[in-house]
């Protein structure tokens, strides 16, 4: 396969690639470039991170699990070219050095992209943008004072990265191509932001077969109002959904800058979230407490399921074989939504329970009432009993804590290296109580707390 | 004088360029092999038979090695020689190397380790620290006991008895560069290695006895470590050794990378302990007597597991005068990683057992626990000993907390905490100030001594070396401005060099704080021999004496005559002068007896105070640092800018032990938690929002290199004050002790508090 596309602003060309090769791998042992550092070769800790420029923006990935077609068309920065190529060192580099942020220096590099791409962005949420970069050294402070010190130089004209024209003529351009190349290869492994399958070739060692990169299929991706709801293309990164979604609930795009650190969301898709059928996801338990349909498509077939029903077993899904995700669709509704995720650190860790609940209250009685958890079971599941045991009631604690019995009617968690099963039932019963405690005014934020 | 100044890391600028060379980056030759290791999958059992054919037939597998095939040392443990490098016969963890495949590349290497078919004959294994004692599972005869006064009678003497139990999670170095080295053969069979090490001539030394050859055969160099924090100790040797059998074997350049989860699953790490105590305890909360027991889980193979659970005993009192004491220590073996140095070596384990009984005293007698601490404190100038006999004569905690409660308002601050506790139905919070005395010198006595290298070149520049190594904590630097300091030069004129086995020989670890004191020392001396000469021969030709030649701002002055330093060098150099020396460092007024317990094993104590603010939430056990308030004694710091940086990073790193970071283990012993997904060091998010960090202002009473104090480890266990606001926080909620466990997750948090608010202690 041939792609495309500007790596430290030079273009390059690439014949014969090998799908699953990833571009920490080509950086290193092809190009020399050895800047970008393996620190866990999973997406987890962000030594390797590079921006990435495609024509939404530049935004950071991890390049132990980005595969080369993924940056057909695109451009690539590494740590290599973030200095001003006249050596001058950009203003991140140098507030890192004036600041102290390097210790071991075997995260900086990843850092000094992570903050270069926020400084280009204009970004000062530097919690959230440095999520995904580990530090074991520096204990983070020094990095933030170079980041706040950065924030008001000039961005560097060498930055702004244009995206060469795309080479790939492998690949499905639109929905329609794939649609058809699926129906017909149904085996085939989806290739979507690979920041679940690049572990598969990462860790698992895995050899895919037959695959298919979706990132040339932009018609999948994006979100648009349709049918009187959200109507959100399968494709739609996580970073695109956080922002579109933000306006209608809130507290669902509060949970997804929880989600996987910003090099992930940026690759991530909701549609990947949703197909893979984790039982831990994030995507699907806000999706599900929002009523939020599915569209499938196989061949020309289309149909649509409420999200919950397509989670059969663990690891099993109502999709058949040559049958895709095409997109999300959430009802329009008042925002009554607050999303619950718990885990043993709060940036970039997978939820030990992550509680979802829409629950509307009409003259001081549950009108309405729609609960999912994820980690509570082998699927993403709606709390029906709990529901059932709200609905029409007053809007009480006893109320509550009907729900929080009904709740160890429903759900025989699992223990495991996140959390014990009792722990995750009483956070579970103890999140209804939480959720009550907001519409009482009695709202607790742990992060609206300050010394 | 370059001492003192805040001068950035020496590499800073390769760091954020990307040009900082590690291990991996190296540049090797296209025929250079890679290896991997094939694991064993079972915790404790009997190899009956090893089916490597589909190994050996592999895509890019050039040779496949078993413990049979290595001809020489089938070890690399420290000291003990009970850890092969290949399993012999039996397996003893899961993730234990079983055999080493040679490949063409990390690919290649790594998916041919995962086709070996290894059949054990499993045997029970012994996991926990309970197991373990039934079994009498265990390192040396029997406990080791360190006693003073008479604890039991004190404690049945006393107003109040205290007992309970804290259960410490152990901790993954999680260091950003893996476990890594490179080696090149050389003729005559001879090895340049290139280990991502703390300790250099251990490499060398087994690399030596691996190949059979004397160590002068092999040479190791390390330029930097991407972290090391004690987890490359000794846990680098296996790696550099198989390297070496690799390269002898081939003749070709070998080179062994672990992928994380390999890492993480092979390599020790912190020892979890098991913390038992009783305390006799007056009304005012002074301790009458005081009973520890220490369970420590050492892990399959002894590693550093006798020296560190010592140290751990060493630091059973912390910052507290004990008059009748008495540790016990049980050092078990199980079949699991075999647990090894980590950052403040056993001393944070030691530390945070008595700081919970501060917290509990004050829990149970209603005092305020500031002062239940400030009661028990160690009285300078008193005389008083240490548990192990060491007079404690440089005690400056009174000091350092009034300044600290004072800067960071901590009584107003306390009531305000106080105040939102009484208010707030869900979220608590918590604040608690916790101390730190932590004893400089490796206990094992004869390791404290360095060597240093410098050649003065005829031009004026400066080539330094010496036996520590750099992991990032800025050594480099620290060092290079003492040789810059003492030849009167700036920075720029001191070309900073990789340790090398070759340039300074029979180098200690790096590591239990000593880099800057004892490199610090051995280079200043080597500079001082090169300065007498100049001096004296310059004093010769210009008529001065020679204790009057002054070398400073770049220029020698010797009477009269004022010459650039590298008009000096010349000028020696014409005159038929040495300009390169040695230098020799070996720490004075140490004696310790670790059987007995007695004497003096260090040579001074570093001190530091931090304040630490947290929330709880009580409906999830989810919670947060909000505030962190330290100062901390660094004496005259040799570069105030990296030892602030050592300080902040030392806090979160232990931090992050007691709050996020937990390590699992299932039935079977297998690490579940064995990647950055499932094992979470702290992120940006969780440093403390509020930060402020000092350093004390004071020199060290001992002479040390221009009177600094060591500042690697001490800092980590400032930690400790998170995790008792924690204990704080979790008190505001019902009136028994809070007996929370370490890490504190938010499980751990959720079930304390609902056992407090249960009234279960």
């Amino acid at each position: 396969m041939k792609i495309r596309f500007r790596l430290n602003g030079e273009t390059v060309e690439l014949t014969q690639v090998a799908p699953t090769t990833t571009l920490l791998d080509w950086l290193r042992l092809e190009r020399g470039l050895n800047g970008t550092k393996e620190g866990c070769n999973e997406g987890d800790c962000g030594a390797c991170s590079v921006m990435v420029t495609d024509d939404s923006g530049a935004r950071t990935q991890n390049a132990c699990i980005l595969f080369l077609p993924q940056l057909d068309g695109k451009a690539v920065r590494t740590v290599e070219g973030i200095a001003d190529p006249d050596g001058t060192p950009h203003p991140v580099q140098k507030q890192m050095i004036d600041h102290h942020g390097s210790q071991c220096g075997f995260c900086t590099p990843g850092f000094v992209v992570s903050m270069a791409t926020a400084h280009l962005n204009g970004a000062q949420d530097y919690d959230t943008q440095l999520a995904g970069n580990l530090c074991r050294c520096t204990g983070y402070a020094p990095i933030i004072r170079a980041a706040s010190a950065a924030h008001d130089a000039p961005v560097p004209p060498h930055m702004r990265d244009l995206c060469p024209p795309s080479a790939d003529d492998y690949s499905p351009k639109n929905s329609n191509d794939f649609a058809r190349w699926y129906e017909q290869n149904p085996d085939a492994t989806l290739i979507a932001g690979a920041t679940d399958v690049g572990l598969w070739v990462t860790k698992a060692l895995r050899d895919l077969g037959p695959v298919a990169f979706l990132n040339r299929c932009g018609d999948l991706r994006g979100v648009s109002r349709r049918d009187g709801g959200l109507y959100i293309g399968a494709m739609t990164t996580l970073t695109e959904l956080r922002d579109q979604i933000a306006p209608h609930y809130a507290s669902f795009a509060q949970m997804i800058d929880r989600f996987g650190s910003t090099q992930v969301r940026n690759a991530a898709t909701i549609g990947g979230n949703i197909a893979n059928g984790s039982p831990i996801g994030d995507g699907p338990p806000a999706l599900i407490a929002l009523g939020a349909r599915l569209h499938l498509r196989r061949g020309e077939a289309r149909r649509q399921i409420p999200l919950e029903e397509f989670f059969i077993d663990y690891g099993k899904q109502d999709r058949a074989p040559g049958e895709f995700v095409e997109a999300i669709h959430i009802p329009d509704q008042p925002d009554v939504l607050a999303c619950y995720k718990l885990s043993k650190r709060f940036d970039q860790d997978i939820s030990a329970v992550c509680g979802c609940f829409a629950i509307s209250v009409d003259q001081g009685h549950v009108s309405a009432a729609r609960i999912a958890f994820g980690g509570m079971a082998g699927t993403p599941k709606r709390a029906a009993k709990a529901e059932a045991a709200l609905l029409g009631q007053p809007w009480t604690m006893a109320s509550v804590q009907s729900a929080q019995q009904a709740l160890a009617q429903e759900f025989t968690p699992l223990s495991d290296a996140r959390a014990s099963a009792s722990y995750r039932m009483q956070a579970a019963q103890n999140m209804i109580e939480r959720y009550w405690r907001g519409t009482q005014g009695l709202a607790s934020d742990l992060h609206e707390v300050t010394a | 004088m370059s001492a003192g100044a805040p001068l950035p890391h020496d590499a800073a600028h390769l760091h954020v360029t990307g040009a900082a060379r590690y291990i991996d980056d190296i540049p090797v030759p296209a025929n250079c092999l890679h290896l991997a290791f094939g694991l064993s999958q079972s915790a404790a059992g009997r190899i009956t038979d090893m089916d490597l054919a589909r190994v050996r037939q592999a895509d890019g597998v050039v040779a496949v090695m078993t413990a049979a095939d290595l001809p020489f040392a089938n070890d690399v443990s420290p000291a003990a020689h009970d850890e092969p490098l290949l399993a012999t016969g039996q397996v003893h963890y899961v993730g234990q190397p079983v055999f080493l495949v040679i490949a063409r590349s990390h690919h290649a290497a790594r998916r041919a380790a995962r086709l070996g078919k290894i059949t054990i004959a499993e045997e029970t294994p012994i996991l926990t620290l309970a197991e373990a004692l039934a079994a009498n599972s265990r390192f040396e005869d029997g406990p080791r006991i360190y006693t003073k006064g008479n604890a039991a009678a004190a404690i049945d003497k006393a107003a109040h008895k205290i007992s309970g139990t804290l259960h410490l999670g152990g901790q993954e170095h999680f260091y950003l560069e893996g476990q890594a080295a490179l080696v090149f053969p050389q003729e005559n069979g001879d090895m340049h290695v290139h280990s991502s090490t703390q300790h250099p001539t251990e490499i060398q030394h087994k690399v030596a006895d691996a190949i059979g050859r004397p160590m002068h055969a092999v040479r190791v160099e390390s330029r930097r470590m991407g972290g090391g924090f004690g987890g490359k100790e000794s846990q680098g040797n296996a790696l550099a050794v198989a390297c070496a059998v690799a390269a002898n074997l081939t003749g070709r350049a070998c080179k062994m990378r672990y992928d994380r989860d390999d890492d993480m699953i092979i390599t020790g790490k912190r020892h979890d302990f098991e913390i038992q105590y009783t305390a006799g305890v007056a009304p005012d909360g002074r301790i009458a007597g005081l009973q520890f027991t220490h369970l420590v889980r050492c892990g399959w193979a002894m590693d550093l597991s006798l020296p560190v659970a010592d140290r751990a005993m060493l630091h059973a009192d912390n910052a507290y005068h004990l008059t009748d004491v008495e540790i016990t220590s049980h050092r078990l073996k199980t079949n699991t990683q075999s647990a090894t140095a980590y950052r403040g070596f056993g001393g944070p384990q030691g530390m945070i057992g008595i700081e919970r009984v501060m917290d509990h005293i004050a829990a149970n007698l209603g005092l305020d626990p500031l002062a239940v601490r400030r009661v028990n404190y160690y009285q300078q100038g008193a005389g008083q000993t240490t548990p192990y006999g060491q007079i404690v004569e440089d005690f400056i905690l009174d000091e350092m907390t009034d300044t600290l409660t004072v800067s960071c308002d901590f009584a107003a601050r306390k009531a305000q905490v106080e105040d939102w506790n009484r208010n707030h139905p869900t979220l608590k919070k918590g604040l608690a100030l916790t101390p730190v005395k932590f004893g400089i010198s490796f206990t094992l006595s004869h390791l404290n001594q360095a060597g240093a290298l410098v050649h003065v070149y005829q031009d004026g520049s400066v080539h330094l070396n010496h036996g520590g190594t750099e992991m990032g904590q800025g050594l480099f630097q620290k060092v290079a401005q003492v040789a810059a300091t003492c030849f009167g030069l700036p920075l720029q004129q001191i070309k900073i060099t990789a340790t090398d086995t070759g340039k300074v020989p029979n180098t200690s670890a790096t590591a239990a704080s000593s880099g800057s004191d004892l490199n610090g020392m051995a280079v200043k001396a080597a500079c001082e021999t090169i300065k007498t000469r100049i001096a004296e021969h310059l004093g010769a030709v210009h008529g001065a004496a020679a204790d009057s030649v002054v070398f400073d701002g770049g220029r020698v002055i010797a009477g009269a005559h004022s010459l650039t330093f590298a008009e000096a060098a010349a000028s020696a150099y014409q005159a038929r002068i040495s300009l390169s020396a040695t230098g020799f460092y070996k720490t004075p007024k140490l004696a310790w007896d670790r059987i007995k317990g007695t004497g003096r094993p260090f040579f001074y104590f570093a001190y530091g105070v931090a304040a630490t603010e947290v929330v709880i939430d009580t409906l999830t056990g989810e919670n947060r640092i909000l505030r962190a308030d330290i100062l901390h004694d660094a004496g005259q710091s040799l570069n105030p800018a990296l030892d602030i940086g050592q300080i902040e990073g030392g806090y979160v790193q232990g931090a992050g032990w007691l709050t996020t970071e937990e390590l699992v283990w299932d039935a079977r012993g297998r690490l579940l938690t064995h990647a950055p997904s499932t094992y979470k060091i702290p992120a940006c998010g969780d440093r403390p929002k509020v930060f402020n960090v000092a350093l004390w202002d004071g020199q060290n009473r001992e002479d040390t290199i221009f009177r600094s104090k060591a500042v690697g480890e001490p800092p980590f266990m400032l930690g400790i004050s998170a995790y008792s606001a924690l204990c704080q926080a979790v008190q505001a909620c019902g009136p028994t002790f809070a007996d929370l466990r370490a890490p504190a997750t938010p499980e751990a948090v959720l079930a304390a508090v609902m056992r407090t608010q249960a009234g279960q202690g």
